[in-house]
Protein backbone atom coordinates (compact mmCIF):
# COMPACT_ATOMS: atom_id res chain seq x y z
CA UNK A 1 0.00 0.00 0.00
CA UNK A 2 0.92 3.57 -0.29
CA UNK A 3 1.12 6.50 1.94
CA UNK A 4 -1.69 7.16 4.17
CA UNK A 5 -3.36 10.32 2.97
CA UNK A 6 -5.84 10.51 5.64
CA UNK A 7 -6.06 9.38 9.63
CA UNK A 8 -9.10 9.23 11.88
CA UNK A 9 -7.93 8.42 15.23
CA UNK A 10 -10.81 7.82 17.86
CA UNK A 11 -13.27 10.43 16.46
CA UNK A 12 -15.72 11.47 18.51
CA UNK A 13 -18.42 13.38 17.00
CA UNK A 14 -21.81 15.01 18.85
CA UNK A 15 -24.50 17.59 17.98
CA UNK A 16 -24.75 19.50 21.18
CA UNK A 17 -25.42 16.46 24.22
CA UNK A 18 -25.94 13.86 21.90
CA UNK A 19 -22.92 12.13 20.89
CA UNK A 20 -22.89 10.24 17.47
CA UNK A 21 -19.59 9.05 16.48
CA UNK A 22 -18.13 6.53 19.43
CA UNK A 23 -14.61 7.18 18.93
CA UNK A 24 -14.05 5.69 15.64
CA UNK A 25 -10.38 5.38 14.09
CA UNK A 26 -9.86 4.74 9.72
CA UNK A 27 -7.38 5.89 7.37
CA UNK A 28 -7.66 6.76 3.63
CA UNK A 29 -4.37 5.87 1.62
CA UNK A 30 -3.19 8.16 -1.40
CA UNK A 31 -5.01 7.53 -4.64
CA UNK A 32 -7.30 4.80 -3.66
CA UNK A 33 -11.33 4.57 -3.44
CA UNK A 34 -12.42 4.15 -0.06
CA UNK A 35 -16.20 3.23 1.25
CA UNK A 36 -18.33 4.15 4.42
CA UNK A 37 -21.07 2.23 4.66
CA UNK A 38 -24.05 1.84 7.02
CA UNK A 39 -27.69 1.99 7.27
CA UNK A 40 -29.54 5.21 7.87
CA UNK A 41 -28.50 6.65 11.46
CA UNK A 42 -25.18 5.13 11.75
CA UNK A 43 -23.07 7.93 11.46
CA UNK A 44 -21.92 8.33 7.82
CA UNK A 45 -22.69 11.50 7.00
CA UNK A 46 -21.33 12.92 10.38
CA UNK A 47 -18.06 11.20 9.88
CA UNK A 48 -17.87 13.01 6.84
CA UNK A 49 -18.71 16.48 8.27
CA UNK A 50 -16.57 15.71 10.81
CA UNK A 51 -13.63 15.63 8.77
CA UNK A 52 -14.25 18.90 6.96
CA UNK A 53 -14.86 20.93 10.22
CA UNK A 54 -18.90 20.74 9.54
CA UNK A 55 -19.27 19.58 13.58
CA UNK A 56 -18.18 19.08 17.14
CA UNK A 57 -15.33 16.48 17.50
CA UNK A 58 -12.86 15.14 19.35
CA UNK A 59 -10.28 12.72 18.51
CA UNK A 60 -7.68 13.32 15.75
CA UNK A 61 -8.12 13.89 12.34
CA UNK A 62 -4.59 14.12 9.99
CA UNK A 63 -4.19 15.02 6.53
CA UNK A 64 -0.70 14.85 4.94
CA UNK A 65 0.99 14.07 8.41
CA UNK A 66 -0.39 17.19 9.79
CA UNK A 67 -3.02 18.00 12.27
CA UNK A 68 -6.61 19.75 10.65
CA UNK A 69 -8.66 18.43 13.78
CA UNK A 70 -8.88 22.11 14.93
CA UNK A 71 -9.01 23.32 11.37
CA UNK A 72 -12.75 25.55 10.58
CA UNK A 73 -14.23 24.09 7.28
CA UNK A 74 -12.90 26.93 5.07
CA UNK A 75 -8.99 26.21 6.03
CA UNK A 76 -9.75 22.56 5.38
CA UNK A 77 -10.84 22.73 1.45
CA UNK A 78 -7.58 25.21 1.30
CA UNK A 79 -5.53 21.91 2.06
CA UNK A 80 -7.07 19.92 -0.12
CA UNK A 81 -10.02 18.88 0.88
CA UNK A 82 -12.83 18.94 -1.43
CA UNK A 83 -16.78 17.98 0.03
CA UNK A 84 -19.90 17.46 -1.65
CA UNK A 85 -22.22 17.10 1.25
CA UNK A 86 -25.87 15.14 0.21
CA UNK A 87 -28.04 16.64 -0.90
CA UNK A 88 -26.18 18.40 -3.64
CA UNK A 89 -25.29 21.61 -1.87
CA UNK A 90 -25.52 23.58 -5.02
CA UNK A 91 -25.84 27.42 -4.87
CA UNK A 92 -29.36 27.44 -6.77
CA UNK A 93 -29.62 31.21 -7.17
CA UNK A 94 -26.32 31.59 -9.20
CA UNK A 95 -25.61 30.49 -12.67
CA UNK A 96 -24.19 27.15 -13.62
CA UNK A 97 -20.72 28.66 -14.49
CA UNK A 98 -21.10 30.81 -11.50
CA UNK A 99 -21.35 27.49 -9.24
CA UNK A 100 -17.81 26.40 -10.68
CA UNK A 101 -16.56 29.72 -10.37
CA UNK A 102 -17.24 29.60 -6.43
CA UNK A 103 -15.99 26.08 -6.56
CA UNK A 104 -12.21 27.65 -7.30
CA UNK A 105 -12.97 30.28 -4.99
CA UNK A 106 -9.43 29.50 -3.36
CA UNK A 107 -7.65 29.02 -6.49
CA UNK A 108 -5.90 32.01 -8.02
CA UNK A 109 -4.01 30.43 -11.06
CA UNK A 110 -4.70 30.99 -14.27
CA UNK A 111 -5.66 27.97 -15.21
CA UNK A 112 -9.52 28.42 -13.75
CA UNK A 113 -11.37 29.10 -17.20
CA UNK A 114 -9.51 25.86 -18.66
CA UNK A 115 -10.91 23.77 -15.54
CA UNK A 116 -14.42 25.01 -16.31
CA UNK A 117 -13.95 23.99 -19.87
CA UNK A 118 -12.48 20.96 -18.44
CA UNK A 119 -16.09 20.33 -16.19
CA UNK A 120 -17.84 21.39 -19.62
CA UNK A 121 -16.26 18.56 -21.88
CA UNK A 122 -16.64 15.94 -19.37
CA UNK A 123 -20.54 16.91 -18.79
CA UNK A 124 -21.99 18.46 -21.87
CA UNK A 125 -24.95 18.86 -20.54
CA UNK A 126 -23.73 21.67 -17.86
CA UNK A 127 -22.18 23.44 -20.76
CA UNK A 128 -25.57 23.62 -22.41
CA UNK A 129 -27.18 24.99 -18.70
CA UNK A 130 -24.54 27.18 -18.26
CA UNK A 131 -26.42 30.32 -17.95
CA UNK A 132 -29.29 28.75 -16.45
CA UNK A 133 -28.95 29.08 -12.22
CA UNK A 134 -28.36 25.67 -10.48
CA UNK A 135 -31.95 25.58 -9.03
CA UNK A 136 -33.23 25.11 -12.84
CA UNK A 137 -31.52 22.08 -12.98
CA UNK A 138 -32.48 18.62 -12.64
CA UNK A 139 -31.32 16.14 -9.46
CA UNK A 140 -28.66 14.33 -11.79
CA UNK A 141 -27.34 17.24 -13.39
CA UNK A 142 -27.49 19.13 -9.92
CA UNK A 143 -24.89 16.05 -8.77
CA UNK A 144 -22.74 16.48 -12.11
CA UNK A 145 -22.33 20.18 -10.96
CA UNK A 146 -21.32 19.54 -7.70
CA UNK A 147 -18.88 16.86 -8.30
CA UNK A 148 -17.71 19.62 -10.94
CA UNK A 149 -17.94 22.05 -8.70
CA UNK A 150 -16.06 20.57 -5.73
CA UNK A 151 -13.18 19.28 -8.40
CA UNK A 152 -12.76 22.78 -9.34
CA UNK A 153 -10.77 23.59 -6.24
CA UNK A 154 -8.34 20.92 -7.18
CA UNK A 155 -8.44 18.43 -4.55
CA UNK A 156 -6.36 15.74 -2.94
CA UNK A 157 -8.99 14.61 -1.51
CA UNK A 158 -12.91 14.29 -2.24
CA UNK A 159 -15.55 13.40 0.25
CA UNK A 160 -18.48 12.44 -1.15
CA UNK A 161 -21.78 12.47 1.05
CA UNK A 162 -24.28 9.68 -0.35
CA UNK A 163 -24.08 10.80 -4.16
CA UNK A 164 -26.81 8.38 -4.94
CA UNK A 165 -29.39 9.58 -3.30
CA UNK A 166 -32.69 10.19 -4.81
CA UNK A 167 -31.29 9.80 -8.26
CA UNK A 168 -32.21 7.39 -11.37
CA UNK A 169 -30.26 4.09 -10.95
CA UNK A 170 -28.90 4.66 -15.12
CA UNK A 171 -27.77 7.65 -13.44
CA UNK A 172 -26.11 6.93 -10.69
CA UNK A 173 -23.99 4.02 -13.10
CA UNK A 174 -22.49 6.89 -15.00
CA UNK A 175 -22.10 8.48 -11.83
CA UNK A 176 -19.88 5.66 -10.63
CA UNK A 177 -18.55 5.21 -13.92
CA UNK A 178 -16.87 8.36 -13.99
CA UNK A 179 -15.38 8.37 -10.20
CA UNK A 180 -14.01 5.48 -11.35
CA UNK A 181 -12.26 7.07 -14.18
CA UNK A 182 -11.69 10.43 -12.02
CA UNK A 183 -9.57 8.18 -10.12
CA UNK A 184 -7.94 5.82 -12.43
CA UNK A 185 -7.05 8.88 -14.95
CA UNK A 186 -6.03 11.03 -12.25
CA UNK A 187 -5.66 9.71 -9.25
CA UNK A 188 -8.03 11.85 -7.06
CA UNK A 189 -8.55 9.98 -3.60
CA UNK A 190 -11.64 9.96 -2.80
CA UNK A 191 -13.61 8.26 0.57
CA UNK A 192 -17.61 8.10 -0.27
CA UNK A 193 -19.94 7.64 2.01
CA UNK A 194 -23.10 5.35 0.79
CA UNK A 195 -25.85 3.37 1.65
CA UNK A 196 -26.03 1.87 -1.76
CA UNK A 197 -23.55 -0.82 -0.61
CA UNK A 198 -23.25 -3.08 -3.58
CA UNK A 199 -22.84 -0.35 -6.08
CA UNK A 200 -20.58 1.95 -3.37
CA UNK A 201 -18.31 -1.81 -3.39
CA UNK A 202 -17.86 -2.58 -6.61
CA UNK A 203 -15.71 0.03 -7.72
CA UNK A 204 -13.73 1.27 -4.25
CA UNK A 205 -10.59 -0.45 -2.98
CA UNK A 206 -11.60 -0.24 0.80
CA UNK A 207 -14.67 -0.76 2.99
CA UNK A 208 -15.63 0.15 6.45
CA UNK A 209 -18.83 -0.75 7.59
CA UNK A 210 -20.43 1.60 10.37
CA UNK A 211 -23.25 0.56 12.57
CA UNK A 212 -24.65 3.20 15.59
CA UNK A 213 -21.58 5.36 15.70
CA UNK A 214 -19.03 2.29 15.97
CA UNK A 215 -16.85 0.14 12.67
CA UNK A 216 -17.56 -3.06 13.31
CA UNK A 217 -16.06 -3.89 9.91
CA UNK A 218 -13.01 -3.25 7.64
CA UNK A 219 -11.71 -4.66 4.86
CA UNK A 220 -10.56 -4.70 1.06
CA UNK A 221 -13.96 -4.01 -0.99
CA UNK A 222 -13.86 -7.65 -2.24
CA UNK A 223 -13.48 -9.24 0.62
CA UNK A 224 -16.27 -7.62 1.99
CA UNK A 225 -18.55 -7.78 -1.39
CA UNK A 226 -18.38 -11.65 -1.21
CA UNK A 227 -19.25 -11.72 2.30
CA UNK A 228 -22.63 -13.10 2.83
CA UNK A 229 -22.91 -12.91 6.40
CA UNK A 230 -22.08 -9.06 6.16
CA UNK A 231 -23.96 -8.30 3.28
CA UNK A 232 -27.30 -9.75 5.00
CA UNK A 233 -25.91 -8.36 8.49
CA UNK A 234 -24.90 -4.89 8.05
CA UNK A 235 -25.76 -3.90 4.22
CA UNK A 236 -29.05 -5.34 3.64
CA UNK A 237 -28.99 -7.85 1.33
CA UNK B 1 -51.54 68.60 -15.82
CA UNK B 2 -48.79 70.69 -14.35
CA UNK B 3 -49.14 69.76 -10.53
CA UNK B 4 -48.96 66.01 -11.78
CA UNK B 5 -45.93 66.46 -13.13
CA UNK B 6 -45.00 68.18 -10.50
CA UNK B 7 -45.90 65.85 -8.11
CA UNK B 8 -44.07 62.94 -10.48
CA UNK B 9 -40.63 65.22 -10.31
CA UNK B 10 -41.34 65.43 -6.39
CA UNK B 11 -41.53 62.02 -6.19
CA UNK B 12 -39.11 61.06 -7.82
CA UNK B 13 -36.74 63.09 -5.87
CA UNK B 14 -37.44 61.10 -2.11
CA UNK B 15 -38.11 58.07 -4.58
CA UNK B 16 -34.13 58.22 -5.03
CA UNK B 17 -33.25 58.75 -1.09
CA UNK B 18 -35.67 56.07 -0.37
CA UNK B 19 -34.23 53.14 -3.16
CA UNK B 20 -30.92 53.74 -1.92
CA UNK B 21 -32.00 53.07 1.85
CA UNK B 22 -33.58 50.24 0.25
CA UNK B 23 -30.63 49.18 -1.33
CA UNK B 24 -28.80 48.74 1.95
CA UNK B 25 -30.98 46.86 3.04
CA UNK B 26 -31.92 44.65 0.76
CA UNK B 27 -28.11 44.11 0.46
CA UNK B 28 -27.72 42.69 4.16
CA UNK B 29 -31.62 41.09 3.57
CA UNK B 30 -29.69 38.93 0.78
CA UNK B 31 -26.34 38.32 2.87
CA UNK B 32 -28.43 37.11 5.42
CA UNK B 33 -32.39 36.96 4.91
CA UNK B 34 -32.47 39.23 8.22
CA UNK B 35 -34.00 43.19 8.21
CA UNK B 36 -31.72 45.66 9.57
CA UNK B 37 -33.58 47.78 11.33
CA UNK B 38 -30.57 50.18 12.35
CA UNK B 39 -29.86 50.62 8.36
CA UNK B 40 -31.71 54.16 8.57
CA UNK B 41 -29.20 55.26 11.67
CA UNK B 42 -26.19 54.05 10.69
CA UNK B 43 -26.96 56.08 7.09
CA UNK B 44 -28.07 59.19 9.47
CA UNK B 45 -24.97 58.54 11.24
CA UNK B 46 -23.05 58.71 8.60
CA UNK B 47 -24.76 61.76 7.28
CA UNK B 48 -23.48 63.22 10.21
CA UNK B 49 -19.98 62.17 9.92
CA UNK B 50 -19.93 63.97 6.32
CA UNK B 51 -21.33 66.99 8.02
CA UNK B 52 -18.75 66.83 10.63
CA UNK B 53 -15.99 66.64 8.02
CA UNK B 54 -17.42 69.02 5.76
CA UNK B 55 -17.59 71.36 8.75
CA UNK B 56 -13.30 70.41 9.31
CA UNK B 57 -13.16 71.96 5.92
CA UNK B 58 -13.11 68.76 3.36
CA UNK B 59 -14.49 69.64 0.22
CA UNK B 60 -18.17 68.41 0.24
CA UNK B 61 -17.45 65.28 -2.16
CA UNK B 62 -14.39 64.60 -0.71
CA UNK B 63 -16.56 64.08 2.71
CA UNK B 64 -19.08 62.31 1.68
CA UNK B 65 -16.94 59.63 0.16
CA UNK B 66 -14.63 59.58 3.49
CA UNK B 67 -17.94 59.23 4.96
CA UNK B 68 -19.03 56.52 3.43
CA UNK B 69 -15.56 54.82 4.27
CA UNK B 70 -15.85 55.32 7.89
CA UNK B 71 -19.28 54.18 8.30
CA UNK B 72 -18.51 51.33 6.40
CA UNK B 73 -15.76 50.68 8.85
CA UNK B 74 -17.90 51.32 11.97
CA UNK B 75 -20.35 48.86 10.30
CA UNK B 76 -17.71 46.04 10.09
CA UNK B 77 -17.05 46.40 13.62
CA UNK B 78 -20.62 46.36 14.66
CA UNK B 79 -20.86 43.11 12.69
CA UNK B 80 -18.43 41.76 14.79
CA UNK B 81 -18.24 43.01 18.02
CA UNK B 82 -22.56 42.32 17.69
CA UNK B 83 -24.06 40.14 14.55
CA UNK B 84 -20.71 37.51 14.43
CA UNK B 85 -21.42 35.77 17.88
CA UNK B 86 -24.89 34.51 17.20
CA UNK B 87 -26.18 32.04 15.50
CA UNK B 88 -26.78 33.64 11.99
CA UNK B 89 -30.16 30.95 11.63
CA UNK B 90 -31.90 32.18 14.83
CA UNK B 91 -33.32 35.66 13.63
CA UNK B 92 -34.67 36.71 17.06
CA UNK B 93 -31.64 37.63 18.72
CA UNK B 94 -30.44 39.60 15.75
CA UNK B 95 -33.72 41.51 14.89
CA UNK B 96 -33.63 42.70 18.71
CA UNK B 97 -30.03 43.21 17.97
CA UNK B 98 -30.40 45.90 15.01
CA UNK B 99 -33.06 47.35 17.07
CA UNK B 100 -30.61 48.48 19.92
CA UNK B 101 -28.55 49.67 17.71
CA UNK B 102 -31.35 51.75 16.22
CA UNK B 103 -31.76 53.13 19.49
CA UNK B 104 -27.89 53.70 20.81
CA UNK B 105 -27.22 55.08 16.92
CA UNK B 106 -29.85 57.84 17.45
CA UNK B 107 -28.76 57.99 21.08
CA UNK B 108 -25.29 58.65 20.05
CA UNK B 109 -25.98 60.88 17.26
CA UNK B 110 -28.44 63.48 19.71
CA UNK B 111 -25.32 63.29 22.20
CA UNK B 112 -22.99 64.32 19.72
CA UNK B 113 -24.97 66.87 17.65
CA UNK B 114 -27.88 67.79 19.69
CA UNK B 115 -31.54 68.03 18.05
CA UNK B 116 -30.93 71.11 16.28
CA UNK B 117 -31.52 70.63 12.71
CA UNK B 118 -28.15 71.78 11.05
CA UNK B 119 -27.73 72.57 7.41
CA UNK B 120 -26.42 70.17 5.51
CA UNK B 121 -23.89 70.96 2.46
CA UNK B 122 -25.52 71.28 -0.66
CA UNK B 123 -23.99 68.29 -3.11
CA UNK B 124 -25.64 69.25 -5.91
CA UNK B 125 -26.25 72.63 -7.99
CA UNK B 126 -29.68 74.45 -7.23
CA UNK B 127 -32.77 75.62 -9.13
CA UNK B 128 -34.47 74.17 -11.37
CA UNK B 129 -32.86 72.28 -14.22
CA UNK B 130 -36.45 71.86 -16.61
CA UNK B 131 -39.71 73.83 -16.69
CA UNK B 132 -43.02 72.65 -18.10
CA UNK B 133 -45.38 74.92 -17.34
CA UNK B 134 -45.52 75.83 -13.92
CA UNK B 135 -43.70 72.38 -13.01
CA UNK B 136 -40.12 72.44 -12.09
CA UNK B 137 -37.39 69.62 -11.75
CA UNK B 138 -35.00 70.57 -9.98
CA UNK B 139 -31.34 69.98 -10.74
CA UNK B 140 -31.11 68.02 -7.61
CA UNK B 141 -33.53 65.55 -8.31
CA UNK B 142 -31.81 64.97 -11.84
CA UNK B 143 -28.87 64.29 -9.61
CA UNK B 144 -30.59 62.53 -6.19
CA UNK B 145 -32.08 60.00 -9.41
CA UNK B 146 -28.00 60.01 -11.19
CA UNK B 147 -26.47 59.01 -8.34
CA UNK B 148 -28.73 56.61 -7.60
CA UNK B 149 -28.51 54.49 -10.49
CA UNK B 150 -24.96 55.14 -10.17
CA UNK B 151 -24.75 53.55 -7.03
CA UNK B 152 -26.67 50.86 -8.24
CA UNK B 153 -24.12 50.05 -11.39
CA UNK B 154 -21.62 49.92 -8.76
CA UNK B 155 -23.19 47.62 -7.02
CA UNK B 156 -24.32 45.20 -9.81
CA UNK B 157 -20.79 45.45 -11.16
CA UNK B 158 -18.70 45.20 -8.05
CA UNK B 159 -21.32 41.68 -7.28
CA UNK B 160 -21.41 40.56 -10.13
CA UNK B 161 -17.63 41.01 -11.80
CA UNK B 162 -15.05 40.46 -8.62
CA UNK B 163 -14.53 37.71 -7.04
CA UNK B 164 -15.62 39.16 -3.82
CA UNK B 165 -19.27 40.25 -4.94
CA UNK B 166 -19.12 36.16 -6.29
CA UNK B 167 -18.05 35.27 -2.76
CA UNK B 168 -20.79 37.55 -1.56
CA UNK B 169 -23.43 36.15 -3.36
CA UNK B 170 -22.29 32.53 -2.77
CA UNK B 171 -22.84 33.06 0.95
CA UNK B 172 -26.11 34.73 0.06
CA UNK B 173 -26.95 31.57 -1.44
CA UNK B 174 -26.08 28.57 0.63
CA UNK B 175 -24.13 29.24 3.78
CA UNK B 176 -22.44 25.79 4.52
CA UNK B 177 -21.60 25.19 0.56
CA UNK B 178 -19.88 28.07 0.85
CA UNK B 179 -17.42 27.36 4.01
CA UNK B 180 -16.92 24.21 1.82
CA UNK B 181 -15.59 26.09 -1.12
CA UNK B 182 -13.16 27.73 1.14
CA UNK B 183 -15.09 30.85 1.53
CA UNK B 184 -14.71 32.36 5.05
CA UNK B 185 -18.23 33.05 5.80
CA UNK B 186 -17.70 35.86 8.29
CA UNK B 187 -15.33 38.39 7.10
CA UNK B 188 -18.09 38.19 3.44
CA UNK B 189 -20.93 39.38 5.92
CA UNK B 190 -19.15 41.75 7.47
CA UNK B 191 -18.07 43.21 3.72
CA UNK B 192 -21.71 43.28 2.97
CA UNK B 193 -22.67 45.08 6.41
CA UNK B 194 -20.12 47.51 5.45
CA UNK B 195 -21.42 48.13 1.86
CA UNK B 196 -24.82 48.45 2.63
CA UNK B 197 -23.43 50.96 5.47
CA UNK B 198 -21.54 53.16 2.81
CA UNK B 199 -24.96 52.80 0.33
CA UNK B 200 -27.22 53.64 3.26
CA UNK B 201 -24.81 56.99 3.85
CA UNK B 202 -24.81 57.96 0.34
CA UNK B 203 -28.58 57.54 0.37
CA UNK B 204 -28.97 59.35 3.83
CA UNK B 205 -26.28 62.28 2.23
CA UNK B 206 -28.24 62.69 -0.66
CA UNK B 207 -31.96 63.05 1.22
CA UNK B 208 -30.09 65.30 3.43
CA UNK B 209 -28.89 67.55 0.44
CA UNK B 210 -32.28 68.03 -0.12
CA UNK B 211 -32.60 72.08 -0.21
CA UNK B 212 -35.82 72.04 2.09
CA UNK B 213 -34.14 69.38 4.79
CA UNK B 214 -31.77 70.07 7.24
CA UNK B 215 -30.07 67.16 9.02
CA UNK B 216 -31.03 66.05 12.48
CA UNK B 217 -30.89 62.82 14.66
CA UNK B 218 -34.08 61.62 13.80
CA UNK B 219 -33.84 62.44 9.99
CA UNK B 220 -34.20 59.01 8.53
CA UNK B 221 -37.16 57.46 11.30
CA UNK B 222 -39.71 58.39 8.32
CA UNK B 223 -37.57 57.00 5.56
CA UNK B 224 -36.47 54.53 6.89
CA UNK B 225 -40.20 52.99 7.21
CA UNK B 226 -40.88 54.21 3.55
CA UNK B 227 -37.66 52.17 2.71
CA UNK B 228 -38.22 48.91 4.34
CA UNK B 229 -41.70 49.32 2.21
CA UNK B 230 -39.80 50.03 -0.30
CA UNK B 231 -37.42 47.00 -0.12
CA UNK B 232 -40.15 44.59 0.15
CA UNK B 233 -42.02 45.77 -2.56
CA UNK B 234 -38.92 45.52 -4.71
CA UNK B 235 -38.96 41.72 -3.70
CA UNK B 236 -36.32 42.68 -0.67
CA UNK B 237 -33.54 40.55 -2.35
CA UNK B 238 -33.66 42.66 -5.64
CA UNK B 239 -31.09 45.82 -6.05
CA UNK B 240 -33.31 46.84 -9.21
CA UNK B 241 -36.16 45.98 -7.40
CA UNK B 242 -35.33 48.59 -4.29
CA UNK B 243 -35.21 50.97 -6.67
CA UNK B 244 -38.21 50.21 -8.76
CA UNK B 245 -40.11 49.80 -4.96
CA UNK B 246 -38.36 53.35 -3.98
CA UNK B 247 -39.46 55.37 -6.42
CA UNK B 248 -42.41 53.55 -6.26
CA UNK B 249 -43.44 54.83 -2.90
CA UNK B 250 -42.18 58.25 -3.13
CA UNK B 251 -44.47 58.80 -6.38
CA UNK B 252 -47.47 57.19 -4.28
CA UNK B 253 -46.70 59.52 -1.50
CA UNK B 254 -46.83 62.50 -3.55
CA UNK B 255 -49.10 61.41 -6.08
CA UNK B 256 -51.73 60.21 -3.65
CA UNK B 257 -51.73 63.02 -1.43
CA UNK B 258 -52.40 65.52 -4.19
CA UNK B 259 -55.14 63.82 -5.55
CA UNK B 260 -57.18 62.25 -3.07
CA UNK B 261 -58.58 64.69 -0.78
CA UNK B 262 -59.55 62.61 2.36
CA UNK B 263 -55.52 61.49 2.34
CA UNK B 264 -54.13 64.04 4.54
CA UNK B 265 -50.69 64.31 4.43
CA UNK B 266 -49.88 62.61 8.01
CA UNK B 267 -51.42 59.58 5.81
CA UNK B 268 -48.81 58.78 3.88
CA UNK B 269 -47.26 56.15 5.28
CA UNK B 270 -51.16 54.50 5.91
CA UNK B 271 -51.45 54.85 1.99
CA UNK B 272 -48.12 53.58 1.15
CA UNK B 273 -48.37 50.45 3.34
CA UNK B 274 -51.82 49.86 2.11
CA UNK B 275 -49.56 49.72 -1.62
CA UNK B 276 -47.56 47.39 0.06
CA UNK B 277 -50.19 44.99 1.19
CA UNK B 278 -52.07 44.75 -2.25
CA UNK B 279 -49.12 44.57 -3.94
CA UNK B 280 -47.16 41.69 -1.54
CA UNK B 281 -51.44 39.59 -2.01
CA UNK B 282 -50.95 39.99 -5.83
CA UNK B 283 -47.29 39.04 -6.20
CA UNK B 284 -45.61 37.80 -2.99
CA UNK B 285 -42.14 38.06 -3.63
CA UNK B 286 -42.51 41.66 -4.17
CA UNK B 287 -41.73 43.18 -7.90
CA UNK B 288 -38.56 41.76 -8.96
CA UNK B 289 -37.80 39.33 -6.08
CA UNK B 290 -36.58 35.87 -5.88
CA UNK B 291 -39.32 33.31 -5.88
CA UNK B 292 -37.80 30.54 -3.47
CA UNK B 293 -38.35 27.05 -4.99
CA UNK B 294 -36.82 24.32 -3.31
CA UNK B 295 -36.24 21.40 -4.77
CA UNK B 296 -35.66 18.03 -2.01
Amino acid sequence: MTDVLLKAENLTASYGQIEVLHGISFEVYDNEIAVILGANGAGKTTTIRALSGMVETTGTITFKKEDISEFESDAIVRKGVAHVPQGRGTFPELTVEDNLRVGAFIRSDNDVQNDIQNCYDTYPVLFERRTQTAGSLSGGEQQMLAVSRALMSRPELLLLDEPSLGLAPQIVEALFERFLIMNKDHGTTMLIVEQNAQLALGMADRGYVLEAGEIVIEGAAESLINDEAIIRAYLGG
Amino acid sequence: MDLFLQRLFDGLTNGSAYALIAVALVLIFKATTLVNFAQGEQAMLGAFIVLQLWNWGLPMWVAVIVGMLISGIIAAGLERTFIRRFDPADHLPLVIITLGLFLVLNAVAAIVWRYDPLAFPQLFPHGSAITIGNARLSWYSIFAFGSCILVLLLLHVLLNRTKIGLSFRAVSSNLESSRLCGIKVGPTLQFGWALAAAAGTFGASIYAANPVLQIEPSIMLRALIFSITAAALGGLDSLWGALLGGLTIGFIQSVLVQYIPFIPNEMTLTATVVVLLIVLTLRPSGFLGTKTVERV
